[in-house]
């Protein structure tokens, strides 16, 4: 059998028109037939068009799917379509794949609701989700005070997994973004100080403002970023492949088992990379410091040590512990929220990086208002 | 429409296959042909290689040793040119259907169509009806893969492997968690797309009724030896097979633990 269609377009009368097909027409050959076929067609304007079988050798679904597509278009426009000589052999295929039904559209796709509804909607959803945040929150309290009665119930070596996930795991980033954010601030202060030369002042700005603010803030971004989406991510994850679902119905509680080890190893390990993070800082200051203000490293040391007071580096330490707590809740959350698919899990992912970030600066205003009124 | 089954012609030669990492051996000595229009069974019970030796066939695992070619076409030879011209003539159907979930299945049959067919977007969407009539799910063309059940799943996944209408088809257990009349629907789909279309089909299950169904020919394979304990039509292996694995296989018998 040859793979070849070609066809005959003959006027009957008028603008009817008779369309004799022969060989086959079939998935290799039918892209290159619609496109000459619609091309003819296009040109003559038929108002009736039939289409004789009588010379097709065989015809598949991609046929008969171009056969419904040109009678579509011609019932489009007004005119009228048939089919004639159809051989006994090819009838069958025309009925399984429902040929007169084929040129209904497909079903439409759902209307977009008006805005009041959507506004309805997303109201309802964001109340269900605060629904769902406060019973979470319920759960991890409750879980973290049967944690005081039991403590023997803590997995301790996941903890001890996720605290060098997000601890060790994380120190050379975090590590080498505050000397490099300890440079930057170093050099740029120095342009000021300078004119007045205050070079030496330079240390207690670098020292203060890293270990009090911006070091517990940059070190609770980064985790933010590597944790709490890794986080929804695993736990989203374990949700859609029902490994949830199995803990539960082991008797196992799922916060007990994911969340707690992940809150606790978060807390644990922020505050110390806080830490990490203002000394790594104070390093980047000192190597502005001896190498473009001229100062000393014992000079650069003891003006630091004579800026920062116990209760500035507590204060970071706190800050660092306070920040992991939403950190590691929001990821953990994120994550039991997922309900399917793939996407989900993205947005739950994307969704935890940005609210952790969000509830960071937040929390950070509340805690210097309130340090500010103490 | 017997014209598909005239001549037995080798599409798919596997030729010395040895499967799996260098210090765990999965298959060796696998060898065996498959030809055009015929329904292929590859059976063994669980971690016997079944899924590995079909993930080689459709080129997402690379063998240790051994070809596999298809259309002549040896697609263990590196070259992706090579493997994507032979993927094109064959159409996968996963496990799980393995449906793209953030597209309606509308979507989903119609993605290889937009990619490679070349038609017009009427006929697309003609095609797309037609496809998804074929496996029973009209009317779900704006469903969304996590709103049907498993076996709809499946079967959205085999017309999608069937969009481009490929002449060979790979099918990861069809009918694997189906229910006995979903599962015999399968089946019936799977036979009726060989008799209409001629396609080479290619089959992994555990499902005997299945095989008793549809199959032309299997090939088994064993834990124990990592490659083919038996090959031919499955009625003879079950009423003449000597090899006490094969039969207790077929008589569903456990091991007799001495």
């Amino acid at each position: 059998m040859s793979n070849e269609i070609s066809f005959t377009l003959t006027n009957t009368d008028n603008s009817c028109f008779t369309m004799a097909l022969q060989g086959i027409l079939n998935t290799q050959n039918t892209a290159a037939f619609i496109r000459k076929a619609e091309k003819e067609i296009a040109t003559r304007r038929p108002s009736t068009l039939t289409i004789d079988l009588s010379d097709i050798e065989a015809i598949d679904d991609y046929g008969i799917s171009t056969l419904a597509c040109i009678k579509q278009r011609i019932l489009a426009a007004g005119g009228e379509f048939k089919l004639a000589n159809i051989p006994d052999s090819i009838k069958e295929i025309f009925v399984i794949n429902s040929f007169d039904k084929l040129t209904a559209p497909l079903a439409a796709p759902a209307k977009t609701p008006d805005v009041f509804v959507q506004l309805g909607t997303a109201t309802l959803a964001t109340i269900k989700k605060s629904a769902f945040a406060l019973m979470f929150l319920g759960d991890t309290i409750v879980s973290i005070l049967r944690l005081f009665i039991s403590p023997r119930s803590l997995r301790i070596d996941d903890t001890i997994s996720n605290m060098r996930r997000v601890g060790v795991d994380a120190l050379p980033i975090v590590a080498l973004i505050s000397f490099l954010l300890g440079l930057i601030m170093a050099f740029m202060s120095s342009v000021q100080l300078k004119q007045f030369g205050a070079n030496i002042y330079v240390a207690s700005l670098v020292g203060l403002s890293m270990t009090r603010e911006l070091s517990p803030i940059m070190t609770a971004i980064i985790v933010a970023g590597r944790s709490a989406s890794a986080f929804a991510a695993e736990i989203g994850t374990m949700k859609i492949s029902e490994e949830i679902d199995a803990l539960f119905t082991m008797g196992i509680d799922p916060h007990q088992f994911l969340v707690l080890p992940r809150i606790i190893a978060s807390v644990l390990m922020v505050p110390l990379l806080t830490l990490f993070s203002a000394l790594f800082a104070i390093l980047g200051g000192l190597t502005v410091g001896i190498t473009m203000l001229g100062l000393t490293v014992d000079g650069y040391i003891t003006q630091t040590t004579h800026t920062l007071e116990l209760f500035d580096v507590f204060w970071g330490f706190f800050k660092g512990g306070i920040f992991a707590l939403f950190i590691s809740w929001i990821g953990c959350l994120k994550g039991f929220q997922v309900k399917e698919g793939a996407a989900d899990v993205g947005r739950a992912t994307t969704s935890a990086v940005v609210t952790s970030i969000f509830m960071i600066i937040v929390v950070d205003s509340v805690m210097v208002v309130i340090l500010r009124y103490w | 429409m017997t014209t598909f089954r005239d001549k037995p012609r080798p599409i798919i030669q596997v030729r010395d296959l040895m499967a799996g990492f260098e210090d765990d051996i999965i298959l060796k000595n696998v060898n065996f042909d498959i030809n055009a229009s015929e329904i292929f069974i590859i059976l063994g019970g669980s971690g016997c290689g079944k899924s590995t030796l079909l993930k080689h066939m459709v080129g997402l695992q690379k063998p240790i040793s051994g070809t596999i070619s298809i259309n002549g076409i040896d697609i263990t030879d590196g070259s992706s040119a090579n493997l994507q011209s032979v993927l094109r003539q064959c159409g996968i159907l996963f496990q799980g259907g393995a449906l793209f979930g953030s597209m309606t299945l509308a979507d989903n049959i119609a993605l290889p169509l937009r990619e490679y067919s070349g038609l017009p977007e009427e006929n697309i969407q003609c095609l797309v009806k037609m496809k998804l009539n074929m496996v029973q799910l009209s009317g779900y063309e704006n469903h969304f893969p996590a709103e049907i059940s498993g076996g709809m799943k499946k079967r959205a996944g085999l017309a999608r492997a069937m969009a481009l209408n490929p002449p060979i088809i790979f099918c990861d257990e069809p009918s694997a968690g189906l229910d006995p009349i979903t599962s015999a629907e399968l089946d019936r789909l799977l036979l009726h797309i060989n008799h209409t279309l001629g396609t080479t089909m290619i089959i992994v299950t555990h499902e005997l009724s299945s095989v008793f169904n549809i199959a032309d020919r299997v090939i088994m394979l064993d834990k124990n030896i990592k490659g083919i304990v038996a090959e031919g039509d499955p009625f003879q292996l079950r009423d003449n097979s000597l090899n006490s694995y094969v039969k207790r296989f077929f008589k569903r018998q456990p091991e007799v633990i001495s």
